[in-house]
Order: structure tokens, then sequence, then C-alpha cells
């Protein structure tokens, strides 16, 4: 049973980390446009610029 | 011929040397939609950012400080098909996202505990049945309270803050009986925990409120995207007012940045978009969508224009006034504030369900407490009992009930084209009996219509609307609209006053009043049909026309009225108009109740009226004239096209032309209200079979997490119910 020592610790330390994870994508605007990003998954790639940037 | 555009009010300083704007959009539905214009704009040599919001409907834009004019984005979007206008983020829109975001970090902290505290509490439940020693399970009890105590600590807020905020003013709203619930089960949790026991209620009190929030954010982002449609399409109205920035110069300013004393030219054939004093010129204007009154006023020097009104003939310079100096303004918002004041405070199917519940729960709390110790138990086991009772009770399925149904409805509304200005619209909007409809603007369309284009020829009608683009006047206007007409004719002249007239092929054709056209006849004929059209006429060479112009029913009034009629809905029209045009208009429709030349004191008298005997008074209406009757009915819907007040004012707002969405508000609505109540008497259900387990001292946690989440997902389901009307004949 020492095992749990270990065990379950780890297991929330990984739900902290998914917690945190969750915060910062919605700090970052992640879920402002909900539906935009469902597309955006399924979108071609963007050609690459004519002119190169400098 | 086009005044300099002068975008500079919504342009923001984005730092870095960057400068930031946001479009609206119209039109923007798909991924296509989306990458075809971040494509268009990103290909503007200096955009930085140019990234669509597909839920809002709205462009983010960026580029390099002084590089580029903002109307060149506009213009661009217009090359690529989509209307765009800037746009201002409202004070009440930006707060509403805060409050969704914080809301979703709530959710979030809450359903991380559930999860975790969820993976401790399996193995005590099934633990406790086998072979799981106390150290072990004391130790996971006290890992779930680490865990549950900060989270509900935070996650509760938005309930302990509401509960607070109701207590204080000696009320009692749902989110009491949620706080005490939350607060009583996690410190027994903790008194069980401290004294090695057997059961703790951390997994049920996290789970409550992670279900309750899902609950909220639901409601909460639909009233967002509401909240954000209608700003795109107040935006989108693109309303600008030409304003007079030195003596003889001009320049197109969007109305946001419009100041009380501004001077601006209202030329013929414009809406005017501001309140205003008019300084010089002369002219007849049509204030129909600010007192329903279709006859034109004369305005001349110092006349009180309001943002509505179409200038017809002269050109006019007004001076801006502050909001509410007019004589007919400051009326109307005395009648406001006093309809207002009076506004019933209507009690919401939640509150009214908490105020029966929360006592009821807590009371047979206590009696299970007393009883358990008159029987002779100790104290410490009725009190755990009756704590028992509370968690059990603790009014998830209830919370969930009525918001659940509020989201998936109003969803519905809004494909069907209806915007919700306040949440508790549906339940009241679902008792109407009654409903006073506007006739100018709501009944009617507010643009002029050719009434007869169907008995002209067709290439008669093409001409005549090719002649007619070359006036300002607004009844010419709607001769172009009506023939479809693009290219004006070449050499066609204005002659003020009178038409325009020009050359087809040798044969002079002339547009204007019937004496300029030598109509004089056919006019007189026509007028006798309809007393209330303006009569336009058409000369092309010998042969002679008339159109009949006047503002044309909504397309589908009179259907939409016989379902209402239907419905058992009484309907009646209460206008500002000539009796004339309203009984017209009655007839028409088919209403036998109507009341011509109303003021708005009349309109909140009538209402007034209808409400002492006991009718649940809707009112339909778009004029500022309307305004106060709107806040006075028991619940009020506008169209998009209203007067900024009214639409403020109003319940519900509906867009487009047809009537339809009215009746499919109702209908939603009745719906709805049907499920909310289903769902309580679920809610209530549930608790008459669980209780008298509670009572008994049975209950376990894990029976408690089981019928928590049993009967908030039965609701949950249920509301998805409102989805749908049953299709008759609306």
């Amino acid at each position: 049973m020492e095992v749990l020592v270990i065990l379950v610790p780890l297991a929330l330390g990984l739900g902290l980390v998914g917690l945190l994870g969750f915060l910062w994508s919605l700090k970052s605007g992640q879920y402002d446009d909900l539906e935009g990003a469902a597309w955006r998954a399924i979108q071609d790639d963007e050609p690459a610029r004519e002119t190169p940037s400098e | 011929m086009q005044a300099t555009r002068d975008f500079s009010h919504y342009v923001r300083d984005a730092g870095a040397g960057l400068q930031h704007i946001d479009l609206a959009v119209e039109g923007v539905s798909c991924a296509g939609c989306m990458s075809k214009i971040e494509r268009g704009l990103s290909a503007i040599p200096d955009v930085t950012l140019a990234r669509v919001n597909l839920t809002d409907r709205r462009v983010a834009l960026e580029w390099k400080e002084g590089a580029l004019d903002p109307g060149r984005f506009i213009d661009r979007l217009a090359e690529l098909g989509y209307k765009a206008y800037p746009f201002e983020t409202e004070s009440a829109e930006a707060a509403e996202a805060d409050q969704s975001r914080f809301l979703l970090r709530c959710l979030g902290v809450a359903a991380f505990a559930t999860m975790n505290v969820m993976m401790l509490s399996i193995p005590v439940w099934s633990g406790n049945a086998g072979d799981m020693i106390p150290v072990q399970r004391d130790f996971f009890h006290w890992l779930s309270a680490l865990i549950a105590l900060p989270a509900a600590a935070y996650a509760g807020q938005p309930f302990f803050r509401s509960a607070l905020q109701v207590l204080r003013t000696r009320n009692v709203n749902m989110d009491v009986p949620i706080s005490i619930g939350v607060m009583l089960a996690l410190g027994m949790s903790v008194v069980e925990t401290v004294n090695h026991a057997e059961h703790t209620y951390f997994d049920a009190a996290i789970m409550l409120l992670t279900f309750l929030l899902v609950g909220r954010y639901l409601d909460q982002s639909m009233r967002r995207r509401t909240r954000a449609v209608a700003g795109n399409l107040a935006a989108l109205k693109a309303e600008t007012v030409t304003k007079f920035v030195g003596a003889d110069e001009i320049a197109q300013v969007p109305v946001a940045a419009i100041n009380p004393g501004d001077i601006v030219l209202l030329r013929p054939g414009e809406r005017c978009a501001i309140d205003g004093t008019v300084i010089e010129g002369r002219s007849e204007i049509d204030q129909s969508l600010i007192t329903g009154e279709t006859l034109y006023a004369t305005a001349e020097h110092g006349t009180a224009v309001y943002a509505g009104s179409l200038n017809i003939s002269g050109t006019l310079r007004v001076r801006v006034s502050a909001a509410s100096e007019g004589t007919l303004l400051a009326e109307i918002t005395r009648l406001l504030d006093n309809a207002l004041q009076a506004r019933s405070r209507y009690v919401r199917l939640a509150d009214r369900a908490s105020r029966l519940y929360a006592p009821v729960v807590h009371a047979t709390a206590l009696l299970t407490m007393l009883g358990w110790v008159l029987m002779g138990a100790s104290w410490h086991d009725a009190i755990v009992t009756a704590v028992a009772v509370l968690i059990i009770t603790c009014p998830c399925a209830l919370g969930l009930a009525i918001p659940t149904v509020q989201t998936v409805a109003s969803g519905a509304m809004f494909r069907a084209g209806v915007l919700l200005n306040s949440g508790d619209s549906i339940e009241r909007l679902a008792d109407v009996d009654h409903v006073i409809f506007d006739k100018t603007g709501t009944l009617t369309l507010p643009d002029l219509e050719v009434m007869n284009a169907s008995e002209i020829p067709e290439d008669v009608l093409g001409l005549a609307g090719q002649l007619a683009l070359a006036s300002h006047h607004p009844v010419a206007a709607s001769v172009a609209r009506a023939a479809n007409a693009k290219s004006p004719l070449a050499g066609a002249v204005e002659e003020p006053g009178q038409g325009v007239r020009g050359h087809v092929g040798g044969a002079e054709v002339r547009l204007g009043r019937p004496s300029f056209c030598g109509a004089e006849q056919l006019a007189n004929d026509s007028l006798r049909l309809d007393p209330e059209a303006s009569i336009v006429a058409f000369s092309f060479g010998d042969a002679k026309y008339v159109f009949s112009v006047r503002q044309g029913l909504r397309p589908d009034a009179k259907t939409m009225i016989s379902a209402l009629l239907k419905r058992r809905i009484a309907v009646e029209i209460l206008s500002g108009d000539r009796e004339p045009a309203v009984r017209a208009a009655a007839r028409e429709l088919g209403i036998s109740e109507w009341r011509a030349g109303v003021t708005p004191a009349d309109k909140i008298a009538r209402i007034e009226d209808l409400k002492s005997q006991g009718f649940r008074v809707m009112m339909v209406g778009d004029g500022l004239n309307d305004a106060p009757s709107l806040a006075a009915a028991y619940v009020s819907m506008s169209p998009i096209s209203a007067a900024h007040l009214s639409q403020a004012t109003a319940d519900l707002v509906f867009l487009g032309k047809p009537l339809a969405p009215v009746i499919a508000a109702i209908d939603f609505s009745r719906k709805a209200l049907h499920l909310m109540r289903q769902n309580l008497w679920l809610a209530v259900g549930y608790n008459l079979l669980a209780v008298p387990i509670a009572i008994s001292g049975v209950v376990t946690p894990l029976i408690a997490a089981a019928a928590m989440s049993g009967s908030s997902l039965l609701v949950m389901l249920n509301a998805l119910r409102a989805r749908r009307v049953a299709h008759g004949d609306a």
C-alpha cells in the first residue's frame, strides 16, 4: 500500500497540470471563438507569401 | 461627391506603433468566408493582423500606425462581398464577456475538483464494503477535504455572492438553499473526517457546484451571444451624419462621434440620425417613425427633429441637441421614467419556486433532527441525518430546471429571428393573452412601397425606375426600388418641388407631381381608391401612369394576425396616426379593435385599463412614442428598425421584414414555460422519493451522488425538447 504515497500525489499533480492548462487556455482567449476554432482546424494552410518577409 | 469618411473615432492604439479596429461583418457564416476575409485583408500591405471571430461575426484588424485608412478595409470587404462597419464594444457587452469568462474559470476549477474527489471517493465506497482499513479511509477523506474546500470556496463564489445579495434585501432565491447546502455538507464532512467517521460528502458538494455552474455558464453564453448580435446589427446600420467641420467644409462622420452643439447637414432623402433643432432651411419631414403620423410635417428654423425622421424635400442645417432636450422627447422621457418605476416587479418562476422550496426543505431538516433526538438518537447522529436531508434535497435539479430550458428556448428563438433583452421575458411572454400593435413601422414597413406596381407594364416601370434614380426624393426612391433599377437615365434633370424629366428616343419622360406630368385626372381616380397614398405620376410621350405609394403592410401581417386570433390572443391597434389610415389598415387585417390619433399617455392609459381587467398585455411597437407603453406593458417587443430608445426598452427585438417571429416567440415561450414547470415537478418528484430515504438515515454518499447526477441529467435532457414546437398554423 506504500505505492499510494506515490500514486495519489501523482494523480493529483496531473489533475492540477490539466487545470492550469485550462486556465491558461482560457486566459489566452482560446474560448473566445469556439465556432471559428472548430473550422480553423480543418482549414487548408495559407499559401506561402509571395514577398518574403524581411 | 461623397464627403470624406472619418473612422478615427473607432481606431484604438494597440501599442508598439500599431493601430487596432474591430469591424462587425454581415454574412460571415462559414469557414470559407473566414479564410476569404482573412486572406483578402492580410494581402493589404502593412496589415499585421486580420482575424475573424466566427462566433461574434467580427473581424479584428491591426496595422502599422498611419500607414492605412480604416475606410480601405471596409471597401476591401465590400469588394469581397461583405458589408462591414466599425464596431465599438459597449460596456454592457464587455461586462457580460468578463462574467462569462469568470464562470468558465469557476467551472474549470469545480470540474477538476469533482474528478479528483471522485477518484478518491470511489475507492472509499467500494472499500467500505470490503477491506479498506480506517487509516486509509481517513487519509482519503483528508485528501478530499484538501481539494474540495479551496475549490468550493473559489467556484462557489457566483452562488455565495448572489445569495448574500438577496439575503440583504430580505428575500430568498435558489442560491440561498444551494449555498447553505454546500456549506453544511462541507462543514459536516470536515467534522466527520476529524472524528474518523465512515461517510463524508465532499464529492456531493463539489459535484453539485459543477452541475450548477454548467447551467449558469450556458445561460450566460446565450445572453452574451444575443448581445453580440444586437451590437453588430446596431453597428451595421452604419449611421453616419454629414457634419460641418468648417464654415463650408463637410465630413461624413459616424453618429457615435457627434457631440451636442455640432452642426449637421440633412439632405433630401436622408434619414436623420440625431436629435436636434433646425437652424437653417425649410423642408417637409416624415416623422412617422417617431410619432406614427404618416402625414408630412413642415420643418423650418426652430423645429425640433428627432433621430429617425426622413427629410423629404429641402436641405436642412441642424444643430445637435443634448439628449431629451426637445419637447416631445422630454415628455416621452418623463412618461417612460414613470412607467419604468411602476413596472410591476415580476417574480421569476425560479424565485417563486425557491420561496416555497427553501422554507419547506429547511423545516424538514430541522424536524428530522428533532425527531431523531426525541427517538433517542445522539445529537451527533441526528445532526448528521439532518444534514444528509439537506444534501439530498439540495436543489441541483431545481437550479438547472429553468436555466437549461431558457438557454435552449432562447437559442431556438434566436434562430427564428428574435433576440431577448431580458432573461425573464420568456416566462412573461408565455402568459400573454392580449397583443397591442402600433401601426406605423410595426404592422407596416418603415419604407415606402409602390402599391400598384403589378398593374403597370414592366417596361414602363423599368423606365420610371431609371428616371427615379436621378431624384433624392424618398417617393422616387420607392419607385426605383419597385422597378429594381440599377442605372440612372442619362441626362435626367431634377426640377425642385416638381419632379425629374429626361429624354428617351426623342420622347420626353417625366416623373413627379401629377401636375408636372399632366396626369391630374388619373391621380384623382387613384386617390379615390386609396386616399392614404402619395401619388407620383409618370408620363412617357403621351402615355400617362400613376404610382400609388405608401408604407405597405408587412408581407405576412394578415396571416400572423389570424394566427394570433387562433391562439385565443386578442389583437388591437393603438396608433398615433390619423383615423382613415388606421381604419384602412385595421380593415385589411381583420382587426376590430383599433384607436387612432393616440398620444403616448393615452397608450399607457389603455394598457393600464386592460391590465386592471386582468389581461396580460404585450405591446409591439417601434416609434419613439411607443417607448413608454413598451415599458408599461406586461411584456414588449420591437422590430429591429425601431427607435433606439424603444429597442432598449422592449423585452424582445425581432429581425427582418415578416411578422412571423412574433408568433414564433410566443410559441417557443409557451413551450418553454411548459417545460420549466415540468422540470420543476420532475425535481420535486425526485425529492419526494429521496427525502424519506434521507430522513430514515440510511443515505450513503454513494446514494446522494447517484441521485443528484441522475436528476440533473433528467432535467437537462427534458430541456432539450424546447428546441422544437409543434408547427401548426404559424
